[in-house]
């Protein structure tokens, strides 16, 4: 009994020990639900020898750890809370590595009709008239800032919206799942769509407008500002990212034959 | 054995619980020798008595005192209950309990042990769990525990109270033994015949206070107060 | 319904396969919450039984706000954890964080007033025998509470397997402290709610019906250990 009290507590002060190149980086969750962090983590290590370490969490805690400077990077994608990020002196720069888009997924049946919307405005003004059930992300996330962006850009105020708009607070996948189960509308990024397991009867509906493209921007953690933060691993990671390596592993990046997201990054 | 921690003495002793007086005020006097039986009907404050003397119950007023300082008065005493209170551990742990306690060393616990267990009929049974022992087993035992740290006074409340006649008698017989050797006993019972077997002195209570005192038999064969002779006779006191 | 069929499915072809992923996560599950279980045992036993046997002014307020703390809801202390142990908290500079450590630290924090106020309840009933016999032996506190535990260790195991159920199925508090991070800080129950925000139910279920068969297997192991079912035993 002592003994295993020991080897307990000696595991204990082992896991707490500083390791030498873990990286840690806080991304969004429709990053990791794609897949794709999957398979560029291992490819960076070998590379690089940095073993990355993910928080997956939404932007809006993303950006917080970042802020608290518990994590060397972070990985979003919502513009203009990433340029406040910068600003404030929390973040160095921004860099844009790749987008992929947003898609409208409904009931199979569309009952608001939104297949046929020239604009992704007029899809969600179809969908407000109809006042046909949606669901939003509802977590201050990327994909919820940017819904609620398109929503203003049609002249809408979700804050005024009826039951018919079920804010849920939760991450992409949970989010699908709720508009399962009621057989809503919701907006949400390709890529967590495609990997999606319980589609029950919702499908893909509207698609295309440029408004919809989803930037993902990486910030490494202003030095500066915490003087801990592994700067010198976060700009080499910078450097892979925006890689031939990494722009061919981004581009080759298919779920059931569809890519889902277009490297972009520029020198 | 020599005795350090008496006389003891009992000054204006009261005892009240939520406005009822269950003892006192009393002056006693414990001498240094003598098996003093005290007896009374249900009620009288017999136990609170024997309690209040041993430290277990708090005074209202009034102090007990021994011929030594508190401390080192209640590491020579001991008590038995009426129900026995048994570890939930085996007769020989039971045993062992109160040698441990005091810091005897493992090697010369055995010893005491096995004479005790021996002299109570339970050496065979030093294994079993003491809580599955019979009545009288558990009381033999209680009594063994209590006297295994050579005690310069022991207080038993009724201990046989609720015993057959067969283990009642192992029990006296263990008693006058622990009286010859040099212990003070100072037991309380509502067992007349069992108080003339054993006792050398005897106090009366009634009603929280002592009506009557003195060395028996003179005691017995004289009762100087009406509750005492009423006692005797068998009458029922209120 | 069919997907609980999918769940033991994926359950079995997991355990049967041997897979890396869940031996890793299983045995990081068992290491953080048995840790946690000492550490918290280590703390509760001797507080609760403390607390059964000690009387002063404010003991029924004390033992109420225990009570109350049994109660404590994991995502909270896990945010109060967080905010202790990140570099813009006091505790920063360990960099303990997103590791195991904290994981474990948050957990302590949630089991102890479970244990502590099981014991208690126990170590009341316990004192309550043995109250007369150990103040007439002039016991010291230190060996009463010692003697009371002893004697009461079966009960006491009741409290500990029950902080052990609270801490191998917590998931709020050790999400937000350790992160997830995948061969680092993820393991059972985290994953589970990992792959259920993925939509992945089979999966999760799966992983689900191992952690309770751990469970399960956990509180037999202990029972035979300790032989609590033989005959005659109290």
């Amino acid at each position: 009994m002592i003994r295993l009290i020991g080897a307990l507590a000696a595991s204990l002060f082992l896991t707490a020990a500083v390791q030498a190149d873990t990286f840690k980086m806080a991304v969004t969750t429709s990053f990791n639900n794609s897949g794709l962090s999957d398979v560029l983590i291992p490819v960076i290590q070998e590379d690089t020898g940095i073993e990355v370490q993910l928080l997956i969490v939404g932007t809006g805690q993303a950006l917080r750890l970042g802020e608290a400077g518990d994590v060397d990077a972070i990985l979003v994608h919502s513009k203009t809370a990433e340029e406040a990020f910068v600003a404030d002196g929390y973040g160095t720069h921004r860099r844009e590595i790749m987008y992929n888009d947003f898609v409208f997924i409904g009931p199979a049946a569309d009952p608001a009709g939104i297949a046929d919307a020239s604009s992704a405005a007029g899809a969600l003004s179809q969908i407000s008239s109809a006042k046909t059930p949606f669901v939003s992300r509802g977590d201050d996330s990327g994909t919820h800032k940017k819904e609620v962006s398109l929503w203003r850009s049609a002249s809408l105020d979700p804050e005024g919206f009826a039951d018919w708009y079920n804010a849920v607070g939760a991450g992409m996948g949970a989010s699908l799942n709720t508009a399962a189960g009621l057989g809503a509308y919701i907006m949400s990024d390709r890529a967590s769509w495609l990997n999606f397991e319980n589609k029950a009867d919702l499908a893909l509906l509207y698609s295309g407008d440029p408004i919809l493209f989803n930037q993902y921007t990486y910030i490494p953690l202003n030095p500066e500002r915490h003087s801990h933060v592994k700067h010198g691993l976060a700009q080499k990671l910078e450097m892979w990212l925006i890689s031939q390596t990494a722009q061919e592993l981004i581009d080759g990046y298919q779920i059931n034959g569809e890519t889902l997201f277009t490297f972009n990054a520029t020198e | 054995m020599v005795t350090q921690v008496l006389p003891a003495e009992m000054r204006g002793a009261l005892v009240r619980r939520r406005r009822k007086t269950l003892l006192g005020p009393v002056d006693l006097t414990l001498a240094g020798t003598g098996f003093t039986m005290v007896l009374g009907p249900n009620g009288a404050g017999k136990t609170t008595l024997l309690k209040a003397l041993h430290g277990l119950e708090r005074l209202s007023s009034g102090e007990v005192s021994w011929a030594v300082p508190d401390t080192q008065a209640r590491l020579r005493q001991a008590y038995v209950f009426q129900s026995p209170i048994m570890l939930r551990r085996t007769v020989r742990a039971n045993l062992e309990y109160p040698l441990q306690l005091v810091g005897v060393p493992k090697t010369e616990r055995s010893g005491p042990i096995e004479n005790w267990a021996t002299k109570i009929g339970l050496k065979d049974a030093l294994d079993r769990p003491a809580p599955r022992l019979s009545g009288g087993e558990k009381q033999k035992l209680a009594l063994a525990r209590a006297l295994i740290r050579d005690p310069e006074i022991l207080f038993l409340d009724e201990p046989c109270a609720n015993l057959d006649g067969r283990s009642t008698r192992e029990i006296e017989v263990l008693l006058q033994s622990a009286y010859r050797a040099g212990t003070r006993i100072v037991m309380a019972t509502h067992d007349l015949g069992q108080a003339r077997r054993l006792a050398t002195d005897v106090l009366f209570l009634f009603d929280g206070k002592i009506h009557e005192c003195g060395a028996a038999p003179e005691c017995f064969d004289a009762p100087t107060t009406q509750e005492f002779k009423t006692f005797l006779e068998g009458g029922i006191l209120e | 319904m069919s997907d609980i069929w999918t769940g033991l499915v994926a359950a079995f072809w997991l355990i049967v396969t041997g897979d890396a992923d869940l031996v890793e996560i299983t045995l990081r599950s068992l290491q953080v919450s048995l840790t946690a279980l000492v550490i918290a045992s280590a703390i509760a036993l001797p507080f609760g039984t403390w607390l059964a046997i000690r009387r002063f002014r404010y003991r029924r307020t004390a033992i109420a706000v225990l009570n109350a703390f049994m109660g404590l809801p994991p995502v909270v202390v896990g945010l109060i954890v967080y905010m202790l142990l990140s570099r813009s908290g006091p505790f920063g500079v360990f960099g303990l964080l997103f590791t195991p450590t904290a994981m474990i630290i948050a957990q302590v924090i949630i089991v102890t007033p479970l244990i502590a106020s099981i014991t208690h309840q126990a170590m009341r009933e316990l004192w309550a025998e043995y109250h007369d016999l150990l103040i007439s032996l002039n016991t010291t506190p230190r060996q009463r509470i010692w003697t009371l535990i002893i004697d009461g260790r079966r009960a006491l195991l009741t409290a500990t397997l029950a902080g052990f159920g609270r801490a191998i199925g917590e998931v709020g508090a050790i999400m937000i402290v350790g992160g997830n991070i995948d061969h680092a800080t993820r393991v059972l129950t985290t994953a589970i709610a990992l792959e259920t925000s993925k939509g992945d139910f089979a999966l999760a279920l799966g992983l689900g019906f191992i952690l309770i068969a751990l469970a399960l297997g956990v509180n037999i192991l202990i029972h035979t250990l300790s032989r609590t079912e033989r005959e005659g035993r109290w």
